[in-house]
């Protein structure tokens, strides 16, 4: 009895979270449908949906024409740069706040997070000037830079939330056996937190190649990631639709599979440990 | 002994990380707010000099300022009403038995993933757009005018967008505390007959509350600083419709050259979150010492 009210309310749950679902990703849907089309049919009225001549010329063109793979370059620099840039930084911190916490290491945490705060356009002005006086500018160091520090505290973070889970006995043990401090991290501690350090390293990538504010202050031409780029096309340019969405699609398509991957630690390192 | 030798080497080891954030925060801040007490502006070189609060009295006394920040709450309001709501009965209803939940939760969360200003400009150019874009044709399929939402409705539009890729950060969250709810006692309250909805008040709801305020507070923080959405879609008009005071500070020292000005809002800008992170870190503190 129960069963059978039961399978028929999952096949009512079910259609609804599909409908619900692919609403809410028809918008990405139908941007890459339309990378697929020619221009005529991509302002087609009525639209079509499936039924049209798939084409790849799109992705040529827009390859062709606008230095697409130098902006898809610059994007990966800057985020992978600025990820393993903050890793390096971040992971001795992490360690000893974790493993060797002081009377203030909850405060020296709190404060890190607090810089997280600030609004970027409180600093925006200052940046921007020095970045100008010092020739940082529209370079791809520059860039690292600013993201590396912007994203250091939730790289912190995260490395702590992680490392905080290693069983310290572990390394009391291996003290006792007269490991040095550098046997320690290089042996007992690097195995068990690669894990929470690729974790942190997928979210950040995400973070970094996706933001939005640094990246359209800061670049011009040369240095211009992906998010500047596609910003370009909100001229006149961008009402060819077919190669505005395949410009889109080589874009957000590398993070999506990779976003895929990460919904878990998506949640850890954006509500700072607050939400489990 | 092993203990002071690993404590000072503990202490070195966190510092590059504290120096440069510390560097980071106070060299632009105290920039910012000196700046923000000086008439600056790039265009005329060497003019700079003191002029204490006016910059901030001007700006009080510019009506653009008082449409920035109402714009400005107006859109993180606007969203978090949405993302919250929506996020709640989303993360309820993935929480049900279904066949390709997976699936399903992927779909959900993808928006999240992609780059703002790619969903700015998809949603401007082959939604919005009253001419080709797929609203307009939806609305003269059943006979109506089709309306220009961004030149008509720019900040609800904008909301609209930017609703749209936090929903799946609030839902994504909200699931996650949803599926901690002890079940066990969601069964004893419908075996005792509670209506659905009583369920959803008395049992759900409290159970999520943390939850839905750390959603709150960390989409605050991010909203009161959308900024790409606007650049690519409306540029902050007509006029000043959408124009939010991150907008306005950009626009102020960028675009006008005006870099007193301009700092005086930044200082404005960093006050409101601040209001905001004292919350935020407090919550988040509490959950530092459990």
């Amino acid at each position: 009895m129960a069963r059978a009210v039961s399978t028929r309310r999952k096949v009512g749950y079910t259609i609804a979270a599909w409908i619900i679902g692919l609403a809410i990703f028809f918008p990405i849907l139908w941007t890459i449908l339309t990378s697929f089309k020619t221009e005529a049919e991509a302002i087609s009225s009525p639209p079509s949906f499936l039924f049209f001549q798939w084409t790849t010329e799109n992705y040529s063109t827009v390859m062709e024409r606008s230095n697409y793979f130098r902006h898809f370059w610059n994007s990966v620099v800057i985020s992978l740069g600025s990820t393993v840039l903050g890793l390096i930084i971040a992971i001795p911190a992490a360690w000893s706040m974790a493993f060797v916490p002081a009377k203030h290491t909850k405060n020296v945490l709190m404060w890190m997070l607090s810089t997280k705060m600030l609004p970027p356009v409180g600093v925006l002005i200052p940046i921007y000037l020095i970045f100008r006086d010092v020739g940082l500018l529209d370079t791809k160091t520059g860039l690292v830079i600013v993201l590396t520090l912007i994203n250091l505290p939730i790289i912190v973070w995260m490395l702590y939330t992680y490392f905080k889970e290693i069983p310290g006995e572990i390394l009391e043990a291996s003290r006792m056996d007269g490991a040095s401090l550098r046997d320690e991290i290089i042996h007992v501690l690097t195995p068990m937190a690669v894990p929470g350090i690729a974790s942190t390293l997928l979210l950040n990538v995400i973070l970094a190649w996706n933001e939005a504010f640094w990246t359209l202050n800061l670049t011009a031409a040369k240095a211009a990631p992906l998010t500047a780029f596609i910003a370009s096309y909100s001229s006149p340019e961008g009402l060819f639709y077919a190669k505005l969405s395949a410009a889109s699609t080589m874009a957000i398509a590398p993070i999506l599979i990779l976003g895929w991957f990460s919904q878990k630690q998506l949640v850890r390192g954006l509500t700072f440990g607050a939400v489990k | 002994m092993a203990t002071q030798h690993s404590r000072s080497a503990a202490r070195i080891m966190i510092s590059p990380a504290v120096v440069l954030l510390l560097a980071w925060m106070i060299v632009p801040l105290v920039l910012t707010v000196y700046f923000s007490l000086l008439r600056y502006n790039l265009l005329m070189p060497g003019t700079e000099r003191f002029v204490g609060f006016l910059n901030y009295k001007l700006f009080y006394q510019n009506p653009a300022f008082w449409t920035a920040m109402l714009n400005t709450l107006l859109l993180v309001g606007g969203v978090l009403i949405v993302t919250v709501v929506g996020g709640v009965l989303l993360a309820i209803l993935l929480d049900q038995p279904m066949w390709g939940q997976g699936i399903v939760r992927i779909l959900v969360i993808a928006p999240f993933f992609v780059m703002p200003t790619v969903s700015a400009l998809v949603w401007k150019n082959m939604f919005m757009n009253p001419v080709s874009g797929l609203f307009a044709e939806f609305s003269k399929a059943v006979g109506l005018q089709p309306f220009d939402f961004l030149t008509h409705a720019p900040l609800a539009s904008i909301i609209g967008i930017v609703s749209w890729q936090w929903l799946p950060f609030a839902t994504l969250i909200l699931l996650t505390a949803i599926q901690s709810l002890d079940s066990e006692q969601m069964e004893a309250a419908e075996m005792d007959g509670a209506s659905p909805l009583s369920r959803f008040w008395y049992i759900t709801l409290p159970h999520l509350s943390r939850a839905i305020t750390v959603v709150i507070l960390i989409q605050t923080i991010f909203l009161l600083s959308v900024f790409a959405e606007i650049l690519v879609t409306t540029n902050g008009g007509p006029g000043n419709a959408s124009t939010n005071l991150t907008y306005l500070v950009y626009a102020r020292s960028l675009l006008n050259f005006d870099v007193g000005g301009g700092s005086a809002g930044g200082v404005v800008a960093i006050i409101l979150a601040n209001i905001v992170a004292i919350f935020l870190m407090r919550m988040i503190g509490k959950n530092l010492d459990a």
